[in-house]
């Protein structure tokens, strides 16, 4: 369970995020969606340890983010930002082995190979391991990203918007291995979109946030009701039924 | 892995049958057997201007009394070329992997605009007989500690507490070696000739300028510092992927940074106070080994680059010396080529 206590975060007089009170239960993904400028990235990061919170708790499967060693918080959770930009050279298998850091301290056993592998084939890239990241395609690269952050083995993995810049093939590609990740290998997934139907096709639950609040959490169906999304995105939005469950029609 | 000798990756064996699939430092077999030829290749260079250094043009026989106490000099600027390779291309390596950024050297810090600033200070100060004195163990670790004193100060300051920024770091120590380099540069306005040009052989780096009475404790210190950083190259790789993921993978990122900072401090401060400074020789060095070494792993792009900096700073001395007959100083070459391999890589990227 990923708890937060009065986590406040403010830049500068004009923007205050927070106070955010949120429990995310285990297992599942958690789509955190909402208009730009509303706190989803930050609440994220701030989740992840990459940007320190003014106020508050957070606590992840009962660590406390702020005191526990920054190692020990790496073997439960995990985060990846959208924009990713090495100076060197990386495989996509050295990239993935990357993950294993946390565990190995960068000398990997044979576990970890094993390892590395098993997350390489299951996001389709066995072909490609050995091909640089500079020489795949924007999806290809995103899913070994996302597969280092994977290999890590975390129970929680946090990802910031990670259907950025992809195609309708390659997001929906994606958002599938991200729902076998969270039911065959049980992973918590806490996820930033900006496609409230991607959302609500794949995800357990929705945080819809607003201004700096969470302004509703809940199940798909919970949040998926015309006027919450119309307060919340601040344009009509009507909701019908599709063939895989409800649609944002705006 | 753990050991060194293998650091290849292979998907399929030579036989083209399936092989266990294993994570190296180098993409293929091919890359990692070019590294070996490439790095024994470096090394033989350098050994053999090494020796030719030593050995060429000496009127004395290897098995003759005299022959140490006159290769003694010759030796002293072979130890001196030796620390400076090492000093040079481990910190730049190193400072570039940790601010992630290529095209920058540690000389930005402002190690060497505080060392001309010293060496004019004594000279506008005290005159050019106390220059020509301020030597000795004495002011040489005064000098090492003050460049260390600085970074110290800076890193300190800027790295923790709210700024915690490397990049504002870096703009305040050019702005700092900006400043100390215009003082330093009114003072040697109203110098005399003379004394300008006493001033003028310091601030060019030069092995001659080194003198062995200091290797008790530079060699040591140097040699403790790279050892450090070696082990420590794990880390570097992954302190390499920037701050986001090396914080995802579990590492103290404001910790480490300042970690390996200090170490290139002392790897810097003693180079420029032993040699002289050198701003673009660390730069064509790290430039050259990424090319020759093609890995994320600093445990091999590390010792590349100093068998790359030994090997152009030996021969160029022996070439200098032996075939062109010119006593020029050689970093000014060493410079312009640096200065000129700064220029392309920064105008091929367009980009810092």
């Amino acid at each position: 369970m990923i708890t937060l206590h009065h986590v406040r975060k403010s830049f500068g007089d004009e923007v205050r995020i927070g106070p955010l009170n949120i429990e995310i239960p285990k297992a599942g993904i958690t789509s955190l969606i909402g208009p730009n400028g509303a706190g989803k990235s930050t609440m994220l990061l701030m989740i992840g340890r990459l940007l320190k919170m003014d106020e508050g708790r957070i606590r992840v499967a009962n660590m406390d983010i702020a005191s526990a060693k920054s190692n020990d918080i790496a073997k439960i959770l995990t985060i990846l930002r959208q924009e990713n930009h090495f100076i060197t050279r990386l495989t996509v298998r050295q990239l993935v082995g990357f993950g294993r850091f946390p565990y190995s301290k960068g000398r990997l056993t044979k576990e970890d190979e094993a390892i590395i592998s098993k997350y390489i084939d299951f996001f389709g890239l066995t072909d490609l391991e050995h091909r640089f990241l500079d020489e795949l395609s924007g999806g290809q690269r995103q899913r070994a990203y996302v597969a280092m952050v994977l290999c890590q083995e975390t129970e929680y993995v946090l990802l910031d918007e990670p259907l950025n810049n992809l195609d309708i093939a390659r997001a929906v590609q994606m958002m599938e291995h991200l729902r076998r990740a969270a039911d065959e290998l049980g992973r918590t997934i806490v996820v930033v979109l900006h496609d409230i139907n991607f959302a609500a096709r794949y995800s357990d639950r929705i945080c819809a946030m607003k201004n700096g609040q969470i302004a509703a959490f809940g199940t798909v169906d919970e949040i998926m009701r015309p006027d919450l999304l119309t307060d919340i995105f601040e344009t009509r939005i009507e909701i019908i039924d599709g063939p895989y469950g409800k649609l944002a029609v705006y | 892995m753990s050991t060194l000798d293998i650091g290849f990756a292979t998907g399929r064996g030579a036989d083209g049958g399936p092989r266990a699939r294993t994570t190296g430092a180098f993409r293929a077999r091919r890359d990692a057997r070019r590294y070996w030829l490439l790095l024994l290749l470096f090394l033989g260079v350098g050994i053999a201007a090494t020796l030719g250094l030593i050995l060429y043009h000496n009127p004395v026989t290897v098995d003759s009394p005299s022959f140490i106490p006159v290769v003694k000099r010759r030796l002293t600027a072979v130890a001196a070329m030796f620390i400076s390779a090492l000093c040079h291309s481990f910190a730049t390596v190193t400072f570039q992997s940790v601010t992630g950024n290529r095209v920058i050297t540690p000389s930005l810090l402002g190690y060497e605009s505080l060392y001309s600033f010293i060496q004019t200070s004594v000279l506008f100060f005290f005159g050019a007989t106390a220059l020509v004195r301020f030597s000795g163990t004495g002011a040489f670790f005064l000098q090492v500690a003050l460049m260390i004193a600085l970074s110290l100060i800076l890193f300190g300051w800027l790295l923790s507490g709210r700024y915690g920024n490397l990049h504002l770091m870096l703009l305040i120590g050019i702005i700092i070696g900006a400043g100390l380099n215009a003082v330093s540069g009114f003072m040697r306005r109203v110098l005399s000739p003379s004394e300008f040009d006493l001033l003028q052989s310091r601030l060019i780096g030069s092995v001659n300028n080194a003198d062995a009475e200091y290797f008790p404790i530079v060699i040591p210190l140097v040699l403790a510092t790279v050892l450090a950083l070696f082990l420590l190259s794990r880390r570097l790789n992954v302190l390499s992927l920037g701050r986001d993921t090396a914080t995802a993978f579990g590492v103290n990122y404001q910790a480490h940074v300042l970690l390996f900072l200090v170490l290139i401090a002392v790897l810097m401060a003693t180079t420029t106070a032993l040699i002289g400074p050198m701003t673009f020789f660390g730069f064509l060095v790290a430039m050259l080994s990424y090319q020759a070494a093609p890995t994320f792993d600093h445990r091999y792009v590390l010792p590349m680059a100093f068998a790359i900096g030994f090997g152009i700073l030996t021969s160029a001395y022996f070439l200098l010396y032996h075939v062109f007959h010119a006593q020029t100083v050689v970093s000014v070459l060493i410079e312009l080529f640096g200065g000129i391999a700064f220029l392309t890589v920064l105008l091929r990227k367009r980009s810092l």
